[in-house]
């Protein structure tokens, strides 16, 4: 076995094979996927010079502590903990459909696919709640010497620094904050978003075939591992739009 | 044991592949061979023929705002008649000379020198050059000319929009273009320009992944990465350089339509238009800059390295001589495409930059200088005591060596930051880019159309025409172009509509007239070249050899009218690099034939 090998020695990169041992529609995604982190890059780092450049920042601690059918709880990060933690399970069961297909695993295939799926749409059915409460949940403001109440929008932000003495009702008045706020968490996370749907769109393309047979008769689950090293992207990207709004 | 099962795998691959092609030979419909086609080579014709129209397009509005500027006080009734208020009086009004500059560079840029130049070349000649039946995947091929298309589309419906199209330069810098109340250039056709923009990166995109994939994983047996020749190493850095820069310029654009149409401020802070002070605050212009730029330089090279890769090639088929240097060519590529993304705020000096960042912005462009004279250098050897044939296409790669020494060397002057407080936003740096970039990648395309036009077509273009073609051209851009060099040393200002009411530059009236007469010359001289262009293809000299240039590369083993999968029986294995010509007495040994016996060792 071994004198055999040292005879037919391979040289990867002469021509005649892939260097890479990976079927070339894998190899794309990979040059997709990068590309597509200089997109995601290029948003962040965007956000970072504008946030930097200003003199005030809202805190995520306090723009962030809602909860569905909390009321006024304080909880921090608590919400987009719990949608973090859904898309990594998410990431996940689309490992499992993957060693699933690997193993011509048809019915593993198609259940762990059908958990991602639902993974996928928890996550944004999550990230509507958010985006609603933001621009719906209202804040006492003083704009123009006139307190008025406003939500969190691409062009208004009511979470600036609080107005020591002024209240309204039982809630701080505050000055307005940075506009950017609005329109880099909306536009990031709305990119990412989506990208989300992207994905949930393509997995449920890929369970369709899936339960169709298609995979069966081509004799391999590849697509499945393309569908996966996006879907496992797309967490990856989230891990930092997570960083970048909640936790800096 | 593992490898041999990875081994196995990757035959699996190849051999899937080669298999779906061969199944392509059974007769096919009018709408899946010239219209919705996988074949790569009906791609590149379709990429080339757009690609043409655009330049004509293109080229015609600049032969309107020449005529506004060698004229400045003309009145042209039939200006009015075509272009309606656009012309009033048969003069051309500031909006329209802006939005013609503005379509001018965008179409040109983009349409035709990124998509019109690799996507011609790089979907012709990866397969054929590297062996392989195809692209990796030809329905994502099909699918990048058919979004080039889309963009082509949107564009040009933005030209027929009542208050015009896109109309603040090229490069589109906000505040400008993202306040529709600002001009009548930044309302609905900037929009148009940013869509259509949109769908051009993803053209792009999945072109360029399709073009590294295919190089990097379908080289025939053989053909190892230092066999490629010049032509694939310069498209693989082109499309390196596309994958990785147009993704930010994707960002900067969508920042762009969400500040135009959703209210943000990501660009905009502090303004007042006509008196109305408006609420944005917080976001800054020169980040779109940044963004901007960082696309934008790589792009310049984008445009230009399929350029330097297709001259390298012509130069040495046509002087009978090795390519000098070869992997010196490749290193410079290489640093090339690396320093493309460092430079970039070499844009913006004037522009609110730090003047110590600018420091290094400075190091950094003029650092490129160095693989740039390694090719210039190189190109010269390999034509030093070559056995010249001047075919069109060589006169062009020489050409092209010429552009590109005067080009580079005002570069050198710009990429000083202190002299570019004075040159910068001058004709100096329109002379700069036009030279270098514009025509210097025209004549690498004209290389390649004349050259490969055989491939394409199975006939050759006219060498009568293509002569005269290439002596006004060349002649024309010079006396275009050098000239604007000195009204930019002068301190003459770009994108102004009418010089003769100021009194530092109405003594440059007379040369505005002189650079516009030849413009409309040489453009004349493009137009004859689409006639030669067209009319070869139905009825030029036919080929009748398989490889008339005597190359060696494998484009030139195919069949004359090769069908979709390129070879009729096995791909042919490469055993040695593309660049042995005049060796051991031999004219040319192409790329299939074994070394032989007593064969000198090359180089
Ligand atoms: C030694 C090489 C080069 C150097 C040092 C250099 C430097 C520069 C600098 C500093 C500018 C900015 C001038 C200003 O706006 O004030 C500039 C503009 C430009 N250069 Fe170059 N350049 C070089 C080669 C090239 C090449 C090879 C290309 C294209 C293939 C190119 C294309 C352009 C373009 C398109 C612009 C102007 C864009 C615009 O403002 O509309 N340059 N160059
Ligand atoms: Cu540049």
């Amino acid at each position: 076995m071994s004198t055999a090998q040292a005879q037919v020695q391979t040289k990867w990169w002469g021509g005649g094979k892939s260097p890479f041992n990976l079927e070339y529609g894998k190899v794309m995604m990979w040059y997709f996927l990068m590309s597509d982190a200089f997109t995601f890059g290029a948003f962040l780092i965007s956000y970072g010079t504008i946030r930097f450049s200003q003199n005030y920042w809202p805190d995520p601690n306090k723009v962030f502590n809602a909860f569905p059918l909390m009321g006024h709880a304080n909880l921090p990060l608590a919400f987009v903990s719990l949608m973090t933690f859904i898309l990594i399970v998410s990431s996940v069961t689309m490992v499992l459909a993957v060693h699933a297909g690997h193993n011509m695993d048809k019915k593993g295939v198609v259940k762990w696919m059908a958990w991602t799926i639902v993974g996928g749409i928890a996550f944004l059915a999550c990230q509507a709640w958010e985006w609603t409460h933001l621009i719906t949940g209202e804040h006492a403001v003083l704009i123009d010497g006139k307190i008025q109440e406003i939500g969190t929008t691409v062009s208004r932000n009511p979470w600036g620094s609080e107005i020591l003495g002024l209240e309204h009702g039982e809630h701080h008045v505050t000055k307005t904050g940075p506009v950017a706020f609005g329109g880099y968490f909306f536009g990031i996370t709305g990119f990412h978003g989506f990208h989300v749907f992207s994905g949930v769109i393509i997995n449920i393309i890929m369970l369709l075939m899936a339960t169709n047979d298609v995979f069966e008769r081509k004799g391999h689950y590849l697509m499945i591992e393309k569908a996966g090293l996006y879907w496992h992207f797309v967490d990856l990207v989230w891990v930092f739009v997570f960083l970048c709004f909640y936790l800096i | 044991m593992s490898t041999e099962i990875l081994h196995g795998h990757a035959e699996v691959v190849s051999e899937a592949h080669g298999e779906h092609h061969e199944g392509h030979h059974h007769e096919e419909s009018f709408i899946s061979k010239y219209v919705f086609s996988m074949d790569h080579k009906m791609i590149a014709r379709q990429f080339l023929i757009t690609g043409i129209i655009w330049a004509i397009i293109g080229g015609l509005f600049s032969v309107l705002f020449r005529l506004q500027l060698g004229y400045p006080d003309m009145s042209l009734p039939f200006l009015e008649d075509i272009f309606g208020r656009w012309a009033q009086g048969g003069r051309i009004t500031p909006e329209f000379y802006y939005a013609l500059v503005t379509m001018h560079g965008t179409i040109l840029v983009f349409f035709v020198l990124t998509a019109g130049l690799s996507g011609t070349f790089a979907n012709l000649l990866i397969p054929l050059q590297v062996g392989a039946r195809d692209m990796a995947s030809p329905f994502l091929n099909m699918l990048s000319y058919w979004f080039f298309f889309l963009a082509s589309v949107i564009m040009f419906a933005s030209l027929f929009i009542q208050t015009g199209p896109a109309a603040g330069g090229w490069t589109i810098y906000p505040p400008l273009s993202a306040l529709g109340q600002a001009s009548d250039g930044s309302k609905l056709g900037m929009d148009f320009w940013l869509i259509s923009m949109a769908m051009f990166i993803v053209s792009s995109l999945l072109g360029g992944l399709n073009y590294i994939t295919t190089i990097l994983n379908m080289r025939t047996r053989g053909m190892s990465m230092t066999r490629l020749p010049l032509t694939i190493w310069a498209i693989f850095f082109t499309a390196v350089l596309g994958v990785l820069s147009f993704p930010v310029l994707l960002s900067g654009a969508i920042l762009l339509l969400f500040d135009r149409n959703l209210g943000t401020s990501f660009y905009l802070s502090d303004i007042v238009v006509k008196g109305e002070i408006l609420p944005n605050e917080g976001g800054s212009a020169i980040l779109f800059q940044h963004l901007f730029w960082f696309l934008g330089h790589p792009e310049v090279y984008i445009i230009l390295l399929p350029a330097m890769g297709m001259v390298s090639e012509v130069l040495s088929v046509n002087s009978r001589k090795p390519i000098f240097g070869y992997l010196a060519m490749v290193g410079s590529l290489f640093a090339i495409a690396i320093l493309a993304f460092l430079v970039w705020a070499h844009h913006m000096f004037v522009t609110g930059l730090n003047p110590f960042l600018g420091a290094f912005f400075v190091l950094l462009t003029l650092l490129i200088a160095i693989p740039s004279a390694i090719k210039v250098f190189n190109w010269l050897t390999t034509l030093w005591r070559g056995n010249i044939r001047f075919t069109p296409a060589m006169l062009f790669a020489i050409g092209f060596v010429s552009l590109f020494i005067s080009g580079g060397l005002t570069g050198i002057f710009l990429g000083n930051s202190t002299l570019d407080i004075h040159l910068h936003d001058t004709y100096f740096v329109v002379a700069h880019f036009h030279i270098v970039m514009g025509v210097a990648s025209f004549f690498g395309m004209f290389a390649g159309v004349y050259h490969w036009f055989p491939k394409l077509y199975s006939r050759y273009l006219n060498n009568t025409m293509a002569y005269i073609h290439f002596w006004i051209t060349l002649a024309g851009a010079y006396l275009i172009f050098w000239p604007m060099h000195y009204e930019g040393l002068a301190g003459m200002p770009r994108r102004y509509v009418d010089y003769s009411s100021w009194e530092s530059f109405k003594m440059f009236a007379d040369l505005n007239r002189f650079i516009s007469t030849v413009a409309m010359i040489v453009f004349a001289a493009q137009l004859m070249f689409v006639f030669n262009f067209f009319y070869s293809i139905f009825k030029g000299r036919r080929l009748r050899t398989e490889n008339p240039w005597g190359s060696n590369t494998l484009e030139w083993t195919t069949p004359i009218h090769p069908g979709h999968g390129n070879w009729p029986g096995e791909i042919p294995e490469v055993h040695r690099w593309p660049y042995d010509y005049g060796k051991d007495g031999r004219e040319f040994i192409p790329q299939t034939e074994p070394i032989g016996k007593d064969e000198s060792a090359h180089h």
